[in-house]
C-alpha cells in the first residue's frame, strides 16, 4: 500500500506523459458520454416527470432497472453493433474513443434519465399550480425545471459521470485498451493487475480517486454556492 | 361558400373570440365533490364587469376552491361556468393567480420576471418598470428566494401583472403577511382595479376588504349565503352565518 | 552472412517504402494477452512505425475471443497461438496464409510447498496426473484461449478428465492469463503459463517453475492476415506489410532480440525464404 502511494506520487509529479494521456482520455470518454447522457437522459426524465399515462409505473420501473445494467452487458451490445460484421460495422467505430462513449453513453443515460426523474418531479409538485396558472407548454415547463433545478441535476450527472469514469466492462470490450489510442484508467489498472503489477495499479487506482475526488469537490463547492442563494 | 370565404373568416372568429368580454361572469349550479364530499353544492353567482369582489366566508366554505375553478384550474364536478360566453379553462391565459403563498423560481428577481415575459412573447423592457411598480427594482438582481414574505409577494404580484390580465384573482394574499406588507399589496392591488383590472379575492382580513372591496360574497354550506355591496354588506350582512362570522363565532 | 542480411533488409524497406506512401494507416491486430503483456509490441511496434508509419493498435484478448473478432472482420491480422484453431479459420477463408512467427514454452508454476510434488518434472502429462491424483488445487483458464486449448489436450493425453473436480481442486477462472496467475497464486494453485507472460509477470510471490522442459509444452505463435475476400474494410497493403514484416529477417531478429530479466522471450521460428 505504502509503495502504491509513493508510486502513485511520483506517477503524477514526475509528469509520466502516459500517464497523462490515459487520465486525459479517460475524462475526454465518461465527461462526454456523461454529457451526451444528460442530453438524452435529462429530456427523457422530465417528459416523464411532468406526465401522467397509462403504464407510467412500468415505465418507471424500467427506467430505474435499467440503471443497474451490467456494463460487460452494455460493452457486448455496442460491439456486436459496431462490430464489422455487425449492422453499424461501416462506420468502423470499433475501437475508437467514440465507441467508447457511445457504450458509457448507453450505460448512463437510464442513470440520469431516473435520478432526473425523481428530481424533477419533486420540483414540479411545487411549481405545477403556478405553472398552470401561467399556461406554459409542456416545452416551457420543463425547460424552467430544467434550468431550475439546474444544481440538483449536476448531482446527477455527477452519479452518471462516477459510474462512467469507474466502469471498465464494457470500455474493455468497445475500445479494446489500445495503447495510445483507447486505453483509459480503468482498462490500464485491469491491465497493469493482469501483468502482477499490483502496485502500480493500486498507483493507478488512487489516481483515479483523486479526480474523483476533484471532480466532486468542485460540484460540491458550486451546489454551496447556489444554495446560499436558495436556488437549490 | 367558397373554401377561400372560410379561410378568411376563421382568423376573424378567433380574434373576436379573443376580444369577447370576459365579464360578467355567470354561474349557475356549480357543484364539486371532493373523494365523495361535497364542497360546493349548486352555487350560483353572477359577477359585475368592474370593480373588486371579494369572497369570504369560513375555513371550509371552499373559497379558495371556487377561485381556482373560476380561473380553470380545477374542473368542477357539474354546473355551468361562463366567462362572457367561455369556459374558465379558455380563459385562464387572460387571468393571473396570486397563491397564498407565492411559488418563485430559484432565480433572480428580474429573472421571475423575464420568465413570464418571455413565456407570453412580450418585450422584456417592462420588467423595471413592473418591478418599480412593486418597490422592488433595487432587489432585482437578489435571489428571489431570499426575498421577504411581503417582498414576494410583492414579486408574485409583479408577475401576474406582467401577463397584462384582464382579471386578477388572489388566494388569501396577504394572509401570513404583517401588517406594512399586506397594506403594500393592497396599494398595488388597488391600482390594478383602478387600471380596469378586475380583481377577485379571497380573504379573512374583514378590514382589507372593507378598504378592497366592492361588493362581497359571503359563501357557506357550499352556496352563496350573501352577495351584496360592501357598503350594505359590513354594516348590515342579511344572512345569520355573515353575522356570526363578522362577529367573530364559529360558523358551522 | 552479413551480405545477404543487409539485401533482405534493403529489399524489405524498398517494399515497405511503397506502403509507408499511405501514412497514417492504422491497422488492428487481433492477438493474445501473453504477447501484450509481456511487453513484446511495445518494443516491436516502434521499429515498424518508424520504417512505415503505420500504426498498428493491438487488441489483447485470448485467442478464441481474438479469432472471434477477427471473423466478424475487427481486425486486419490475427496474431495467437492455437495452431489447429488457426488453420480452421484460414480454411473457412477469413485468413489469407498461416505462417509461424515464434515459439516459446508452456510451464506449470506452483507454490513453494509444492503439495503435489512435481517439482523438477520434465514430464507434463505425469505431473498433471500427480496433481489430479492428490487433488493439489490447479489454476485453469477455462476461457477458450490458445492456453486453455493447450491445457484441455494436455489433460486428455493425460488420461485424466479434470472437469470431475472442477470446483473442487480443479478451479476454471474464465479469466485472461494475468487475471489467472493472480487468482491461482493468491489460492496457492497450479497454474500452467507461457513461459513469456511469467517472466514480465509481477506478482509472482512464493511461486516459481515445478514443471517445463517437456517437447508436448511447445508453444507455437502464428501470423495471420486477416482475408479481404471475407472482411472488405480490411487494410490489406498494411496488414500484409505488418505481417511480412514479422516475419522478414529484421522482424524476426527483433523478436530474439527482446529480453525481460536478461531471458529471450520469444524465439523466432519463420520459414525462411
Amino acid at each position: 500500500m505504502g509503495e502504491a502511494f509513493s508510486l502513485a506520487l511520483q506517477l503524477v509529479t514526475s509528469g509520466n506523459a502516459d500517464l497523462y494521456e490515459i487520465v486525459g482520455l479517460s475524462l475526454r470518454v465518461s465527461l462526454s458520454a456523461t454529457m451526451f447522457a444528460c442530453l438524452i437522459g435529462l429530456p427523457v426524465g422530465a417528459w416523464v416527470a411532468i406526465s401522467r399515462f397509462r403504464g407510467r409505473g412500468a415505465v418507471l420501473v424500467l427506467m430505474n432497472a435499467l440503471m443497474g445494467l451490467p456494463p460487460v452487458v452494455v460493452g457486448l451490445l455496442v460491439y456486436l453493433h459496431l462490430s464489422r460484421s455487425g449492422p453499424l460495422g461501416f462506420l468502423g467505430l470499433l475501437y475508437t474513443p467514440s465507441a467508447m462513449i457511445i457504450a458509457q453513453t448507453i450505460l448512463i443515460a437510464p442513470i440520469v434519465a431516473a435520478l432526473s426523474r425523481q428530481v424533477l418531479e419533486d420540483l414540479h409538485t411545487e411549481y405545477a399550480e403556478q405553472f398552470r396558472s401561467l399556461c406554459l407548454s409542456r416545452v416551457q415547463t420543463i425547460t424552467a425545471l430544467l434550468w431550475d433545478a439546474r444544481y440538483s441535476l449536476l448531482t446527477v450527472g455527477l452519479a452518471g459521470f462516477g459510474r462512467a469514469v469507474a466502469e471498465v466492462g464494457a470500455v474493455m470490450i468497445v475500445g479494446g485498451n489500445i495503447d495510445h489510442l483507447t486505453r483509459v484508467m480503468t482498462t490500464a489498472i485491469a491491465l497493469e493487475t493482469s501483468k502482477g503489477d499490483l502496485a502500480l495499479a493500486l498507483a493507478l487506482g488512487l489516481v483515479l480517486l483523486v479526480i474523483a475526488l476533484g471532480v466532486n469537490a468542485a460540484v460540491q463547492s458550486l451546489r454551496m454556492s447556489a444554495r446560499r442563494q436558495a436556488y437549490v | 361558400m367558397s373554401s377561400i370565404d372560410t379561410v378568411g373568416f376563421a382568423p376573424q372568429a378567433r380574434l373576436a373570440q379573443r376580444e369577447a368580454n370576459l365579464l360578467p361572469l355567470r354561474v349557475r349550479g356549480l357543484e364539486l365533490s371532493c373523494d365523495g364530499t361535497p364542497i360546493l353544492r349548486g352555487l350560483d353567482l353572477d359577477l359585475a364587469p368592474h370593480g373588486c369582489t371579494a369572497i369570504m366566508g369560513p375555513n371550509g366554505a371552499g373559497k379558495s376552491l371556487l377561485l381556482k375553478i373560476l380561473h380553470g384550474l380545477i374542473a368542477p364536478t357539474s354546473g355551468r361556468i361562463e366567462w362572457g360566453n367561455q369556459s374558465p379553462a379558455q380563459v385562464t391565459k387572460r387571468q393571473a393567480l396570486v397563491f397564498q403563498k407565492p411559488v418563485l423560481l430559484r432565480r433572480s428577481v428580474a429573472a421571475n420576471i423575464d420568465f413570464v415575459l418571455k413565456a407570453r412573447g412580450k418585450p422584456r423592457q417592462s420588467r423595471d418598470a413592473l418591478l418599480d411598480h412593486v418597490g422592488l427594482l433595487h432587489k432585482a438582481r437578489h435571489p428571489a428566494r431570499r426575498l421577504s414574505g411581503g417582498e414576494a409577494q410583492r414579486l408574485a404580484l409583479a408577475r401576474a401583472l406582467a401577463t397584462e390580465p384582464e382579471v386578477l384573482l388572489l388566494d388569501e394574499a396577504t394572509a401570513s403577511l404583517d401588517p406594512a406588507s399586506a397594506q403594500a399589496i393592497e396599494a398595488i392591488v388597488r391600482d390594478a382595479c383602478a387600471s380596469g383590472i378586475r380583481v377577485i379575492c379571497v380573504t379573512h382580513d374583514i378590514g382589507q376588504a372593507k378598504r378592497l372591496a366592492d361588493d362581497v360574497v359571503f359563501l357557506h354550506g357550499g352556496c352563496v349565503a350573501e352577495h351584496s355591496p360592501a357598503c350594505d354588506f359590513f354594516p348590515e350582512p342579511q344572512s345569520s352565518a355573515a353575522r356570526d362570522y363578522l362577529n367573530g363565532r364559529l360558523v358551522f | 552472412m552479413k551480405l545477404n542480411q543487409s539485401f533482405g533488409a534493403s529489399i524489405v524497406a524498398l517494399t515497405l517504402a511503397t506502403s509507408a506512401i499511405a501514412a497514417n494507416q492504422s491497422i488492428i491486430v487481433q492477438s493474445t494477452t501473453s504477447t501484450a503483456n509481456s511487453g513484446l509490441y511495445d518494443y516491436l511496434l516502434p521499429m515498424f512505425q518508424d520504417k512505415t508509419g503505420i500504426q498498428v493498435n493491438v487488441v489483447a484478448v485470448g485467442t478464441g475471443q481474438a479469432i472471434k473478432n477477427a471473423q466478424n472482420c475487427d481486425g486486419d491480422v490475427l496474431l495467437v497461438h492455437a495452431k489447429a484453431s488457426e488453420e480452421k479459420f484460414v480454411e473457412a477463408g477469413f485468413g489469407t496464409t498461416r505462417t509461424d512467427l515464434m515459439y516459446n514454452d508452456f510451464v506449470i508454476v506452483g507454490p513453494a510447498a509444492d503439495p503435489a510434488n512435481v517439482g523438477g518434472m520434465d514430464d507434463v502429462q505425469g505431473a498433471l496426473s500427480k496433481i489430479s491424483d492428490s487433488e493439489a488445487l490447479f489454476a485453469s483458464r477455462g476461457d477458450d484461449s490458445g492456453t486453455h486449448k493447450k491445457e484441455v489436450a494436455l489433460w486428455a493425453d493425460a488420461g485424466v478428465d479434470p472437469a470431475t473436480g472442477s470446483g473442487e481442486w480443479y478451479r476454471e477462472t474464465g479469466s485472461g492469463m494475468g487475471a489467472t496467475l493472480n487468482a491461482g497464486i493468491g489460492m496457492g494453485a497450479y497454474v500452467m503459463t507461457d513461459r513469456a507472460t511469467w517472466i514480465s509477470f509481477g506478482n509472482k510471490q512464493d511461486y516459481e517453475i515445478k514443471v517445463e522442459g517437456d517437447d508436448d509444452l511447445f508453444n507455437q505463435y502464428g501470423v495471420i492476415p486477416v482475408n479481404p475476400a471475407q472482411c472488405p474494410s480490411v487494410n490489406v497493403e498494411a496488414a500484409k506489410s505488418f505481417a511480412d514484416w514479422l516475419i522478414s529477417e529484421d522482424g524476426q531478429s527483433a523478436i530474439a532480440a527482446y529480453e525481460v530479466s536478461d531471458q529471450q522471450l520469444f524465439f523466432p521460428n519463420a520459414p525462411k525464404n
